[in-house]
């Protein structure tokens, strides 16, 4: 799969940003004024920077506000009516903590039930594809950005604690997710042979393709530029997005200053590495399609 | 709304003959021709006199090829297009209701004043039959040429999909593939029609006819070249003036024996 940078840019941006309202709903850490502003603004930020970004890779943006509408079938209509309704709900809740200095515990819990909800409806718009076997595995994607959202919202809002734990189940979850995903084209059974209908004839491959030029299928499903580094590169995001952090949080440091710095740190190193393995998410990711090319 | 009707009244799809198709693509040129100046958005191309052409297609045809364990290898065209799935997944994943599925016929459409153009039907299309369109930002796709078929300022014969007309070899054939009587039905329960990844759970309505097994000499003949006993010489001794003529030259000093 082509990936795009703005769909990287959204599902890294957005999955922070929701994993750290999901924090500031449960009152972790029960902010209020100007420091709970802060927060808020980081996180709204994110969320809200992530949604726009997504917008850039529609062929008309302007139309955007029609997705709200196939809720019951889609999972793309669901994430846009779930993110919304976290954004407002949240917004409610930050204007009680931010200006009278008071927490409205349902509204916060509501608020980030919803926040975790966008995180797994965006993963669900992958997960639900059998055209793509690598996404299509229920519940190891969502999984996914589900811990990885939690454990850079943990990180965000300032708790070590579950953000130790959070990163080392997402980086467990991120090791079974590519143990898995590299096997799961081979299982889904689906092959030239399948798709030609000709396999029982003898064996099937490419000849000649349509036409000589690329296509709008071939830039989006066939995208292969990159995949020899994959394995370097999955070393690296690992590093940056679970390992590195994790050493950042368990450095025995003195002082609040030193603890801080390396606190951001390791949110910054965690952001590098979402977004690499995320870039890996989209970029490994083969499409049947790239078959009847005879390509993977 | 996105989801997708229980049942249709009519099945109309296409049935493709990879037996006959000789790979032409003159399917594909018409189907362009027709849906460019047609229904919808035009189908652009981009770069198209440059050193990077491409554009937007609603049917391609591939070539692959096939080696049994025993034998010649066997090439085989096959033309692809949208195949009007009846668990259509590019209808359910539309986040703003753009593409539906008709009741009354079963034909997947797009209503491109409601498409964002969001991809995410292509993504989930096994086929390949979707295709955004990159000068107008829309997804296109095959009609099945809605457009012509009911189309009553068209004579009768050109009431069918443009490509299923042009078709020179008669490799394509349109019809309703719910009724078991029609003549689609019965050349698909004739020839063993089959689906394309039936494993992807998508219930396509259109139908590909194999190739039927080639003919072959009766193992009993080792002559392989069947015209060659109507081709030998009837007689080999000439006679009257050109066996004559024959006979005098061959006597001239170098005349051969």
């Amino acid at each position: 799969m082509h990936p795009a940078p703005s769909v990287i840019v959204f599902t890294t941006l957005s999955g922070l940003g929701f994993g750290l309202l999901f924090f500031l709903g449960l009152g972790m850490p029960e902010v209020t004024g100007m420091v709970a502003f802060v927060f808020y603004l980081i996180a709204y930020a994110l969320a809200v920077g992530g949604l726009l970004a997504s917008t850039f890779h529609l062929g008309h943006p302007e139309r955007a506000w029609k997705a709200f509408s196939q809720w019951r079938s889609s999972w793309l209509s669901r994430e846009g009516c779930c993110a919304v309704a976290a954004l407002l709900t949240m917004g409610v809740y930050a204007t009680g903590a931010v200006f009278l200095q008071s927490h409205w515990t349902l509204v916060g819990a509501l608020g980030a039930a919803l926040s975790l909800g966008t995180v797994f409806t965006t993963s669900m718009i992958y997960a639900q594809l059998k055209t793509v076997p690598r996404w299509n595995m229920v519940p190891l994607t969502p999984a996914l950005f589900l811990t990885l959202s939690l454990a850079g919202g943990a990180l965000l809002a300032g708790q070590e604690g579950q953000a130790m734990g959070l990163l080392t189940l997402a980086g467990l979850t991120l090791l079974a997710y590519w143990h898995q995903g590299d096997r799961a084209f081979a299982l889904s059974g689906t092959s030239l042979a399948t798709a030609t209908g000709l396999g029982a004839r003898g064996d099937v491959r490419a000849f000649e393709p349509p036409h000589t030029g690329t296509n709008y299928l071939l830039r989006e499903f066939a995208y292969v530029v990159g995949r020899k580094h994959a394995t370097r590169l999955r070393v690296i995001g690992f590093a940056l997005a679970i390992a590195l952090p994790l050493l950042c949080l368990l450095l025995p440091v003195q002082g609040l200053m030193a603890k801080h710095l390396l606190a951001a740190l390791a949110v910054v190193l965690h952001i590098a590495g979402v977004a690499c393995t995320r870039w890996l998410f989209f970029a490994e990711a083969e499409h049947v399609v790239g078959l009847y090319y005879g390509k993977r | 709304m996105t989801d997708l009707p229980h049942t249709t009244s009519r099945k109309m799809g296409l049935v493709i003959d990879l037996d006959t198709c000789v790979g032409c693509h003159a399917c594909v040129i018409s189907c362009k021709g027709w849906n460019t100046e047609n229904y919808g958005a035009p189908l652009s191309d981009q770069d198209a006199y440059g050193a990077d052409p491409s554009g937007t297609f609603l049917n391609r045809v591939h070539s692959y090829e096939v080696q049994p364990e025993q034998g010649h290898a066997q090439l085989i065209h096959f033309p692809k297009s949208c195949l009007h799935c009846e668990d259509a997944p590019c209808v359910t994943v539309c986040p703003t209701g753009a593409s539906y599925k008709r009741v009354e016929d079963g034909i997947v459409l797009v209503n491109e004043e409601d498409c964002i153009g969001c991809g995410l039907c292509a993504w989930s299309c096994p086929y390949g039959a979707r295709e955004l369109d990159l000068a107008a930002g829309v997804m296109k796709k095959c009609t099945l040429c809605v457009d012509r078929i009911y189309n009553e300022n068209l004579p009768e014969e050109d009431r069918q999909p443009a490509c299923v007309r042009t078709c020179p070899a008669g490799a394509r054939h349109f019809g309703d593939l719910g009724d078991p009587g029609s003549d689609v039905s019965q050349l698909v329960a004739a020839r063993g029609g089959m689906d394309l990844m039936p494993e992807m759970g998508t219930k396509p309505v259109n139908k590909y006819l194999p190739p039927r097994p080639k003919d072959t000499l009766s193992q009993t003949h080792e002559q392989i070249d069947v015209l060659a006993p109507f081709l030998a010489p009837v007689a080999e001794d000439t006679g009257g003036f050109l066996g004559w003529l024959d006979r005098a030259l061959d006597k001239l000093p170098g005349g051969s024996n």
